[in-house]
């Protein structure tokens, strides 16, 4: 192995632009002539446009263009990455999600139109001139009452406001019902999972250019997944030939799903750079984030947990309402099916599983995947009903999760939700928990707590999620409209350094440091050596974007498989300069030598050669030393995890204090240990942000009230407590070649439920009947549900 | 933000003939007015600074009472007053950020009253005088609502004086988000009575809670007040508590105030 290779803990490159200020982002670009587009937005969220009187505003300073919808009309919608089905078959609404709103503004911050002018200042003025007459109807902000009610509908041409009623799996339903009336105890729990705004440190930004001289356009723009963007522009949205476009992300500051997803913004400056042949600049404000960015999470949910009185599940049943909100982002109808549904197993050797889940349309901003996605809302249904279960039976948290887990001989499992998990053991991940948090020593601090009038808990969890993604031939038949493989070309250079092209973007997941890893690691060369290209339509084979924990398993899959091409060409190049035949070639940190003998060749040597190849016998070796691969995963993989969080709760404040929080995770192979570590205490805080600061809250009329940072509290350092992280307890994942499992949603999935079981068991301990606090567990809450 | 004229005078007399123009706006540290503006839900045409100001600008002990002139940021006060009149320091240094104490400063709180500020409590709790550019006016009766005060248009708070007591303490309960008070209590304890002054909790901006001033006149300590706590009624409801946690609240961080104070 190369020094820097698989398993060294090297420091990121990339962070030498970033914390030196060199990072260029998206609204870093401004190419000459750039002109600047603002948008009109709703105040309402539910209305019909009556009428948009734009000539004021066309008649201000600097204005060079109004559009609105009407400009849109004969482009198409942006439309959902996932086909899902109803329970009796029927395929889901799907409503058109139009460029620019037309007929009717749908949420608060709905564009319906947008002025291009010479400066972002005179732009901000022209709209404010636009006079749009909207009559405003009652607003659906309630899922239930939305369900229940037809006649107040987000869209007239819809019956009702359910996008689907969906059922996993519906073949077991009458078996799982059955199984839960026959239980001889069951745990019943109504919970929400919370809405959160993404908030990313950039503000979304798009820059659309277009050559009338070539009739080619460039989008650059703040994504996660430039090809998807790419292929949505051109196939549904504007048309323009997928070889005419080029969309270009380039450093990008955070996304956490937020920016996996298409926006009608961007079509925009597209098509506005087109019509005023300059360049068109939007830049998001703070606000726009919170109203416009996709939001997470948003389920309301009835779990039932039927057990065997000795703690053996029997069943786990769910109902679950899912905000879509106005109109359905790309992934909005995945992440609450195949993202949730499946994972309602768990870890856990259950027989029967069954969820329904009703997606409904909210005069919201749209709901969509956002870190973890649909993992996070599954991992908290199943494993706050299970504490509640321990609870009522009287066993040990840790104890009644052992007692259901899959055991290491019975991989590979079909889980009773219809997912396959390779590998795993998670009695190993709860005795390394164990030991990290000194279960045994908790009694002694929590007397400790006690003695300075503390109520002090320990909230135990363990989780299993799907990463990976994915199998396009699985997902294929689950509804989804395309392949989740991806790319990489591998382009040795004659000089013998590396640029390796990969479809996964980076932005803050260390790429650029970690791919290298890989392919120094095969190669036997220096990582220094190797560069990653990224995030370049016009540069990169394909690539279905980073998100779901995925760059790894996935396109870090494509790199090795490429990298493996490189050394089998390389090594017909190494049998022709050393006279043999390439069976008799070995290939070992860095050189070719042939069997038997003392004949050696370096990897740069070769390089070299496969670009000067004066002497090739050309019928059987092209010159050249690149090769592309597309990797398409066998399964998902299963990253799972074991965490303990303890809090403190101030019994006359309801505050609640997070003193330790120790996740223990399967990641499989770890590539890079730092990187690892800092990408689950980033998941750590996250999901303590959801557990006890974060909410996204819509009054009765639509409009947000946590609508900026003023009310919207996200996690600060110091919020936080030291976040213990181990991946020493691995299983490698049995079918992708690395034998990783991906680690960058972990720690939101795994903690908020481990807060929320802490702080239960602090009341609970200080003999408050307390079965459950909605997330976030704020002061306020705790102290309610106290004094109830 | 729309366009606006910005003028910085270097004495108070250049201020007050500044603040005559039609649509001129006093801007203190910024830390309100910035972000509203910002947002084009504010746009005066003329923005005059106060931060130039050097009379302005400090922090003196003068006849029992803590001076700081109007122009002062959080950090002064919080730096330069600690060994004057600890509690109001205290209070100073537990605002915003660092980013926040150096450009916010207590005549630009004390002006905006937002109805969770911490200045108001440490005024009204002190029995404060603000002194402006045309007269003197008790924190009695400054505060006149929910950002609202007794000050005239175009009237600039030149110096507040705090009346330092025997011992006083600021308690702080943090409104997660915005780290502004859910609720402050400012306790101060003087010969001749105790004041108590909340902020944060009350619909009607920063008000006395007088049934506390008379047990802790009486017995200045925690267990004077036990199992008192205002009335709900016309507390502040919102995303963050209703006004029963926030009555509560009045009464937990008064008995921290007694129990901290020094």
């Amino acid at each position: 192995m190369a020094d820097g290779g698989i398993g060294a803990a090297t420091k990121r490159r990339e962070d030498v632009r970033f914390l030196t200020g060199r990072g260029q982002y998206t609204d870093d670009y401004t190419p000459a002539g750039t002109t600047y587009a603002v948008f009109a937005r709703s105040q309402v969220a539910h209305g019909t446009i009556k009428s948009i009187d734009t000539s004021a505003a066309e008649a201000m300073p600097g204005v060079l263009a109004v559009l609105t919808g009407e400009d849109f009309v004969e482009v198409g919608g942006n439309p959902a990455g996932w086909l899902i089905n109803n329970r009796n078959g029927t395929p889901m609404k799907e409503p058109k999600r139009p460029v620019l709103a037309h007929g009717k503004v749908r949420h608060v911050g709905d564009a319906f139109a947008a002025v291009i002018a010479e400066t972002a200042e005179q732009a901000m003025d022209a709209a404010e001139a636009i006079d749009a007459d909207i009559e405003e109807h009652d607003a659906v902000i309630d899922m239930k009452a939305a369900v229940a009610d037809a006649g107040t509908r987000v869209h007239d041409e819809l019956t009702d406001n359910v996008c689907f009623d969906w059922g996993w799996i519906e073949d077991n339903r009458q078996a799982t019902d059955e199984a839960i009336k026959a239980a001889p105890h069951v745990t019943t729990l109504e919970l929400v999972n919370n809405r959160l705004v993404p908030n990313a440190l950039e503000p979304r930004c798009s820059i659309g250019e277009y050559n009338p001289g070539t009739g080619d356009y460039k989008l650059t723009t703040t994504s996660q997944n430039p090809h998807l963007t790419r292929l949505l522009i051109s196939a549904f949205v504007l048309g323009i030939p997928e070889n005419k476009l080029t969309v270009h992300a380039p450093d990008v500051g955070g996304g956490f799903g937020s920016k996996i997803y298409h926006y009608g913004e961007e079509a925009l400056v597209l098509a506005a750079a087109k019509k005023l042949g300059r360049p068109v600049k939007w830049t998001a404000s703070r606000s726009e984030a919170f109203l416009t960015d996709a939001h997470g999470r948003d389920h309301v949910t009835k779990i039932e947990l039927a057990t065997e009185t000795d703690g053996t599940f029997i069943a786990f049943r769910t109902e679950t309402y899912a905000n879509v909100g106005a109109y359905l982002s790309n992934f909005s109808t995945a992440t609450p099916t195949f993202l949730h549904g499946t994972l309602m197993a768990g870890n856990y050797t259950v027989p029967n599983v069954y969820v329904n889940v009703k997606a409904v349309f909210t005069n919201t901003a749209p709901v969509d995947a956002y870190r973890g996605a649909g993992r996070p809302e599954a991992t908290y249904s199943l494993e706050r009903v299970i504490d509640k279960c321990a609870r009522e039976l009287g066993m040990d948290p840790i104890a009644i999760r052992r007692k259901n887990f899959v055991k290491p001989d019975q991989y590979p499992f079909t889980s009773a939700a219809g997912l396959e998990y390779d590998s795993g053991n998670y009695d190993a991940l709860v005795d390394g928990l164990e030991g990290l948090a000194d279960i045994k020593g908790f009694e002694a601090r929590r007397a400790e707590s006690e003695s300075r009038g503390m109520l002090r808990g320990l909230g135990i969890n363990t989780y299993i999620e799907a990463c990976g993604i994915a199998p396009s031939n699985l997902v294929g038949v689950l509804g989804s409209r395309v392949g989740l493989y991806d790319a990489a070309t591998v382009r040795v250079n004659a000089t013998g350094n590396i640029s390796v092209m990969v479809g996964a973007h980076s932005h803050g997941q260390g790429h650029e440091t970690a791919f290298p890893q890989v392919v120094a690691d095969l190669l036997g060369v220096d990582p220094e050596s190797v560069e990653i290209v990224h995030g370049d339509t016009s540069k990169i084979p394909f690539g279905m974007g980073t998100y779901g924990s995925r760059s790894l398993a996935v396109c870090g899959s494509a790199v090795y498989r490429a990298t493996e091409k490189i050394i089998k060409k390389a090594t017909l190049i190494a049998a022709h300069m050393m006279e043999s035949d390439a069976e008799q070639v070995d290939f070992e940190d860095g050189v070719f030598s042939v069997r038997g003998t003392n004949k050696t060749v370096g990897f740069g040597d070769v390089a070299l050669k496969a670009y000067i190849p004066h002497d090739f016998p050309l019928e059987e070796i092209e010159p050249g030393l690149e090769e592309t691969a597309f990797y398409d995963p066998a399964n998902f993989t299963y990253p799972s995890g074991a965490y303990a969080c303890e809090v403190e709760v101030d019994p006359d404040t309801g505050k609640v204090t997070i003193c330790s929080m120790v996740a223990v995770d399967d990641f499989g192979t770890v590539v890079n240990p730092m990187i690892v570590t800092g990408q689950v205490q980033g998941g750590l805080a996250q999901g303590i942000g959801q557990a006890l600061l974060e909410n996204a809250v819509y009054d009765e009329n639509g409009q947000l009230n946590s609508g900026s940072l003023m009310d919207y509290a996200m996690p600060r350092a110091d919020d936080l407590p030291n976040l213990v992280v181990d991946h020493s307890h691995m299983t490698r994942c049995t079918h992708n070649p690395l034998g990783v499992k991906g680690c960058g949603e972990a720690g939101a999935i795994g903690s908020p439920p481990t807060v929320v079981n802490a702080v239960i068991d602090a009341l609970s301990r200080a003999g408050h009947d307390v079965a459950h606090i909605d997330m976030p567990v704020s002061p306020a809450r705790v102290w309610e549900a106290m004094n109830k | 933000m729309h366009n606006f004229d910005f003028v910085r005078p270097s004495t108070l007399a250049e201020a007050t003939a500044a603040m005559q123009a039609e649509g001129a706006q006093a801007l203190g540290g910024g830390q309100t007015l910035m972000p509203v503006m910002k947002q084009r839900l504010a746009a005066p045409d003329t923005l005059v600074s106060l931060a130039g100001i050097a009379e302005m600008i400090g922090v003196c002990e003068k006849d029992g009472a803590l001076v700081i002139g109007g122009a002062t940021t959080h950090a002064q006060v919080a730096s330069d007053a600690a060994s004057m009149y600890p509690a109001l320091a205290a209070l100073a240094g537990m605002i915003g950020d660092p980013a926040v104490r150096s450009r916010g400063t207590v005549g630009g709180s004390l002006a905006n009253n937002d109805p969770a500020a911490c200045y108001p409590a440490g005024a009204l709790g002190s029995g404060a005088t603000i002194t402006t550019n045309t007269r003197e006016i008790s924190s009695d009766n400054f505060s006149t609502g929910m950002f609202d005060t007794a000050l005239e248009e175009g009237e600039i708070i030149t110096s507040v004086a705090f009346p330092i007591p025997e011992k006083a303490s600021y308690q702080k309960f943090e409104q997660p988000a915005s780290r502004f008070a859910l609720v402050g209590v400012y306790v101060a304890k003087f010969a001749d009575g105790v004041r108590v002054a909340v902020t944060g909790a009350s619909e009607g901006g920063v008000f006395r809670w007088s049934a506390a001033e008379a047990a802790l006149s009486g017995n200045f300590s925690a267990e004077a007040i036990e199992g008192l706590s205002p009335e709900a009624s016309g507390m502040i409801t919102d995303l963050h508590g209703s006004g029963a946690y926030r009555a509560h609240l009045i009464g937990i961080l008064t008995k921290r105030a007694v129990a901290a104070a020094h």
